[in-house]
């Protein structure tokens, strides 16, 4: 080849500018069609859920739906708080205090999501050997302060964000 | 394909085929030259077919009578059970027609493995052959989560959990893959329209899949290349298709068992419960032909390694061509591999049968140890009983077993002659 054919010339840079106009068009419609597919307002709409909690007895637990996924609503006895704390970090896979999972001053409240870590089942309450949950699905143990103990589960089970709007009330979200 | 060109003899077929060869292409697929001495295992690609259209015919009638919301799915299919004019049928030939399929495939897969179908020059109808699995399975999944049963929902809620196990992304691929913050009414919505797409992905991947079949020619018991057209093939017509269609019926006749006598058999009870997004099955299987890919997923105590291990067991499949290094295709004439081949047959339904067991105790160390042989299997024993194996004499043509009643050592071919 001559020196002149290797050489830039007119049409390699039209050949490059049509390609990447193309391009960048290509992807601009295709943004939208795959952003059409993440969850739409109606689904970010459902974002909180106010609960009464004034019902609910010491050692007592009840279940909600918030973004269509359970929610576990504990009040902790003082013996389930003790023995939540006394456990050694090291004996945990994914070590977290008790004290970081609970709102301070309401240390009996233990708000989280009831969505097994590993592949989303709902754990099962009061069972396991840990005192805690237990997920039938393919075995993780949880303890009372909902931290993964045994099992494939990767991490303890998600704190969401949540508040207390008053006493009785809590919202989550 | 034949070598003189065809011509049609009406006059308005010749104007037709002047403009679209489709009359050459009927010609093609009728006087197909195909080897003489292939034997029940290979009707299955002409059972697969029918499975295939079965699957969709049925599927667009029951999709004029299913209704794809949160609210109404469950009600609606026992609507098809129950109001529409033979919806019973219907369905049932539906969801047993997806047991069968697999059952067919599974077959159609492991003739190949045992015959050598997969290697050269047959490694593209191989590939096009598991990317056609691969949509198999995606479908098949998709269409167990439309019920909107108990099994559906947390089917789907594990399955689409796979994918969290990706480090950074995969929250938000889950949570897209959802179209909510947990498997709702948008994930149903979107799961009937890719079930209802698929299918037809698959229909232009077979048309493809038989396109490469006929440019070398099926392979065959022997395993030998032959000469094409020749005293070794017959034509496709009638002699391929009067035995597909015999071993069809009697794949009917099993298919019609299951319909009419135990329709649910292959099923779960738990899915005649509707979804409960707070209560979890205690035991939840996925369906018969996904089992050993998910005793896999199982037998790793981590859970990103898990489903790693699972989909590395569907992709190590498609380098197989390339893994095994035997010059022979047949298994007829490797007697080495041939038992590796039954161990391997036998590990695949064990770990089809621990993957329906709880995952503890003995079903636990049985998982290991059969996905460790099944990895083993590909990585080791294909390459290297493939440079060491002694493999018997491999006749010159498909007639001399046949006209000589069995190979000679005189006629027969060494293996380091030109397979």
């Amino acid at each position: 080849m001559s020196k002149e054919e290797k050489k830039v010339n007119r049409r390699d840079f039209l050949f490059t500018a049509s390609y990447t106009v193309g391009a960048v068009g290509v992807g601009a419609v295709i943004w939208p069609m795959i952003d059409q597919m993440n969850p739409d307002k109606a689904q970010q709409a459902l974002a909180t859920t106010e609960v009464d909690i004034s019902n609910i007895e010491p050692g007592k637990s009840i279940t909600v739906l918030w973004r269509g996924k359970p929610v576990f609503l504990k009040r902790r006895t003082p013996e389930e708080i003790a023995e939540a704390r006394a456990v050694n970090m090291d004996d945990l896979p994914d070590p977290q205090r008790d004290e970081e999972r609970v709102k301070e001053g309401k240390d009996e409240w233990l708000v989280m999501l009831g969505v097994c870590t590993h592949l989303g089942c709902v754990p099962l309450k009061d069972k396991g050997d840990f005192n805690g949950w237990f997920c039938p699905c393919h075995g993780s143990h949880y303890d009372v302060s909902g931290r993964i103990r045994k099992g494939p589960a990767p991490t303890n089970m998600e704190i969401p964000k949540f508040e207390f709007v008053d006493s009785n009330t809590i919202k989550i979200g | 394909m034949s070598d003189h060109e065809y011509t049609p003899k009406s006059k308005a077929g010749k104007w037709l085929n002047d403009r679209l060869p489709l009359l050459t292409l009927g010609a093609h697929l009728t006087d197909y030259p195909t080897p003489k001495n292939l034997n029940y295992w290979w009707t299955f690609g002409g059972i697969l077919t029918f499975c295939l259209i079965t699957q969709i015919v049925t599927g667009i009638v029951l999709a004029m009578h299913y209704v794809a919301h949160a609210d109404l799915a469950f009600a609606s299919v026992e609507h098809i059970m129950r109001d529409v004019n033979y919806g019973w049928l219907i369905r049932y030939i539906h969801s047993n027609g997806a047991s069968m399929f697999f059952l067919a495939v599974y077959i159609h897969i492991f003739r190949s493995l045992f015959y050598g179908s997969y290697k050269s020059p047959r490694e593209v109808i191989w590939i096009l052959g598991l990317m056609i699995y691969l949509l198999m399975m995606a479908a098949a999944f998709m269409g167990y989560v439309l019920p909107w049963g108990q099994m559906s929902f947390w089917g789907a809620t594990v399955i689409t959990n796979l994918f969290s196990a990706i480090p950074l992304v995969g929250d938000s691929i889950t949570t897209w893959l959802w179209g909510a913050y947990s498997v709702d009414n948008p994930t149903l919505n979107r799961f009937f329209s890719l079930h209802y797409l698929i299918p037809f992905l698959i229909l232009g991947l077979v048309v493809l899949h038989i396109w490469a079949l006929h440019v070398p020619g099926n392979n065959n018991p022997v395993g030998i290349d032959i000469k094409k057209p020749s005293k070794d093939t017959v034509p496709f017509h009638p002699y391929i298709t009067i035995k597909d269609a015999f071993a069809l019926l009697v794949f009917m006749i099993i298919f019609a068992g299951f319909v009419f006598f135990t329709p649910n058999v292959l099923g779960h009870s738990d899915n005649y419960i509707p979804a409960n997004p707070l209560v979890t099955p205690a035991h939840i299987v996925p369906e018969w032909y996904l089992l050993p890919f998910y005793a896999i997923l199982r037998s790793v105590p981590d859970k990103l390694g898990g489903v790693i291990l699972m989909f590395s067991a569907i992709f190590i499949l498609f380098v197989l061509p390339w893994l095994d290094t035997s010059k022979v295709r047949s298994a007829v004439f490797r007697p080495i591999y041939r038992q590796f081949f039954w161990i391997l047959v036998i590990d695949v339904l064990m770990l089809g049968y621990v993957g329906a067991m709880p995952a503890e105790g003995v079903y636990l160390v049985l998982a290991r140890v059969g996905t460790i042989y099944y990895f083993l299997h590909f990585i080791v024993v294909m390459p290297v009983v493939g440079f060491l194996e002694k493999t018997e004499p491999i006749p010159m043509s498909i007639s001399e077993p046949v006209l000589s009643g069995g190979a000679q050592p005189s006629t027969a071919r060494k293996v380091d002659d030109k397979v």
